[in-house]
């Protein structure tokens, strides 16, 4: 019984913050909103990320490689078929005749990601380490400027414009909450727990028989295809989008929520998202001049100097990030009601 | 395919000659902290802002210069007291992380700053035209060498480069703190147990790694003048990627990595035909993922195969 109710638990505290976060969105004016659904976005990112570099304990940089191939992808066949050729104009045939709906291009934005990370999962997954962090980053480089300069796939170094916002706040928190349930899924099957054991002790991990580069690739294309369909939110959201957007800022700021949040937990991977994002978009109104109790404000640009030094000085006091890389258990939450 | 000629060959080492200098910075810091340093940019940021600082208030070029390595030393020190050291014990993904955390903070500062006149970017236009004695034309004109139209600054940054080298590589081999860097470089805990004082070593590693760091902020600002947030962190994560690719663990084979980064690109610039060059980066990083694949240890390093799947 004790089982059963704790993967409930551990499932409920990310599911229960995404939601949160959808009802709180919708009591807020339409300007306002737009944190709320960047912030959802922010966590399908940053969960996709985790479901590689969390279970397998390998850094990448390259995950975003997924998410922008997604974006890009959903949003080419999105975009309303009397326009396109304008939006379009080198598109090959295929792109240019054809045209999708919302919730089909979302599933091909995660078909596309989820591709790609196997094409370059099969060779990449043997690495580890530094290497494996800069061959995922060559990946990031590579996607990024062939998603800049191919205008027969997409818009080349322009603008992907005039593609349906319909990431609104209810979808943006569904899509949140389908990426976390695949995450807790995963983990929480042999194949996550095997993954997670090559990421413990890899040697002793392959010599019980389990091929470390397969648990690997399983993580890998995984996260790809959670990525791809995160991208597809993110492009629905904006509704306008150039390569540049998906590249390195947001490789360093989603890494960076992970980190804090807690690179090992599920629940880590919601809190950094939330919390930086969350920070992020305070601070940007802050300078604007806000008030909440006392009215704040900041020069232009200093919000991200402060969300910054919070980052250092959180990794630097508490390095294995908010939630300790630990999930919320029955144990945890025992523990706080006998005190 | 164009023609890789000496032209390119020439322009290729230049590139080389800088990418190596900054390999030799991070790798420094690398060894005795086993921390990739991604703020390195940022340090080289700062000395360019000084310089156009200096330029703007029409201070002469030598304490213009003399600005730039203060700054830069300053900094240096201040982020080695505030946060590599507490980082020490820490995974290496936190140190990078960390280490990004800091680099985002550092551009935004420069950014805080920069736009306080109203526009983005300065421009260090004094030392960028500034003569070497005895010359006649600017240091960012080119000669002519054997036919080859060769940049002043480009020989003077391979000249540059080799003497830091050559004098790291004395400092290193010949002397007695050289030796406790090696030591420390190859193994900190035992190091320290035989009598290497562990802030001596750190405090070095950090001072030549900002002495360096200067030096590119010059180099660079001559050839580029006009300063951005941005500065120099093209070639930071380039110079990176290099590092690993040429092999982390030892100074000499990051170092080579560095160069090796930068010639290649040099050559593969010049190879592309011209409407391919757009994908230069591709074809670069492609190369990179082969390099790894093969040797993920380093290209230079000794037994690269061996720890493809080191368990």
């Amino acid at each position: 019984v004790s089982r059963r109710l704790d993967a409930l638990v551990q499932l409920a505290g990310p599911a229960l913050l995404v939601i949160a976060v959808g009802v709180a969105g919708s009591f807020t004016s339409r300007a306002t909103e737009i944190y709320f659904r960047n912030a959802l976005v922010s966590v399908a990112v940053v969960v996709a990320i985790y479901v590689f570099v969390g279970n397998s304990g390998v850094l990448s940089f390259g995950q975003i490689s997924f998410v922008a191939v997604g974006a890009f992808a959903a949003g080419v066949m999105t975009v309303p078929s009397d326009v396109k050729p304008g939006v379009l104009p080198d598109a090959f045939s295929i792109i240019r005749d054809n045209s999708l709906g919302n919730v089909p291009s979302l599933l091909l934005a995660a078909l596309v990601g989820g591709a790609l990370a196997l094409v370059v999962g099969l060779p990449l997954m043997r690495l580890s380490g530094l290497a494996a962090g800069i061959a995922t980053f060559a990946v990031l480089e590579i996607t990024h400027n062939v998603l800049r300069e191919w205008t027969k796939i997409g818009p080349g170094a322009g603008l992907l414009s005039l593609v349906p916002e319909t990431t609104d706040l209810l979808q943006a928190a569904i899509g949140a909450l389908v990426v976390i349930g695949a995450a807790f899924a995963y983990q929480r099957s042999r194949l996550g727990r095997l993954v997670r054991a090559t990421r413990e002790d890899a040697a002793a991990a392959q010599a019980v028989g389990v091929s470390v580069h397969r648990q690997r690739l399983v993580a890998f294309v995984l996260s790809g295809t959670l990525a791809g369909l995160a991208g597809g939110l993110y492009v629905h959201m904006l509704g306008s989008l150039t390569a540049d957007q998906l590249y390195l800022e947001l490789t360093f700021v989603s890494l960076a929520m992970l980190v804090v949040g807690g690179m090992t937990s599920l629940l880590g991977a919601v809190v950094g998202a939330l919390a930086i994002s969350g920070l992020t978009s305070f601070l940007g109104e802050a300078e604007e001049g806000v008030s909440v109790g006392l009215r704040l404000d900041l020069p232009e640009g200093s919000g991200l100097i402060v969300v910054g030094a919070l980052m250092a000085l959180t990794l630097i006091l508490r390095p294995s990030g908010i939630t300790g890389g630990r999930e919320l258990s029955l144990a945890f939450l025992g523990r706080g009601r006998a005190r | 395919v164009g023609v890789v000629d000496a032209q390119t060959i020439v322009d290729a080492v230049g590139l080389g000659a800088v990418y190596a200098l900054m390999a030799v910075g991070i790798g420094l810091v690398f060894g005795v902290l086993r921390l990739v340093n991604f703020a390195y940019g940022q340090l080289i940021m700062a000395g360019a802002y000084a310089l156009a600082f200096a330029s703007e208030h029409d201070w002469p070029v030598l304490p213009g210069i003399l600005l730039c390595f203060t700054v830069v030393l300053g900094l240096s020190f201040v982020l080695e007291r505030l946060v590599f050291r507490p980082l020490r014990l820490h995974s290496p993904a936190v140190m990078l992380v960390t280490t990004f955390a800091v680099a985002f903070l550092l551009q935004n500062v420069a950014l805080v700053i920069d736009v306080r006149d109203g526009t983005i970017g300065e421009a260090a236009s004094s030392i960028a035209g500034v003569t070497l004695p005895g010359d006649s034309g600017s240091i960012n004109q080119a000669f002519s060498l054997w036919g080859l139209d060769v940049r002043r600054i480009t020989v003077v940054a391979i000249v540059v480069a080799a003497l830091w080298l050559t004098g790291l590589a004395l400092l290193l081999g010949r002397t007695t703190i050289g030796l406790q860097m090696r030591a420390a470089a190859t193994d900190f805990p035992t190091a320290r147990l035989l009598g290497v004082r562990a802030n001596a070593v750190i405090g070095l590693a950090v001072l030549l790694s900002g002495v360096i760091a200067a030096t590119v902020a010059v180099l660079l600002t001559v050839q580029s003048p006009l300063v951005a947030p941005d500065f120099a962190l093209r070639e930071t994560i380039v110079v990176l990627v290099g590092v690993v690719v040429g092999g982390i663990d030892r100074l000499w084979t990051a170092t080579l990595g560095g160069f090796a980064i930068g010639f290649a690109t040099g050559v593969i610039a010049g190879a592309l035909p011209t409407d391919q060059t757009v994908y230069l980066p591709s074809a670069v990083f492609a190369l990179v993922i082969v390099v790894l694949l093969f040797r993920p240890a380093g290209l230079f390093a000794r037994g690269g195969f061996a720890s493809v799947e080191r368990v």
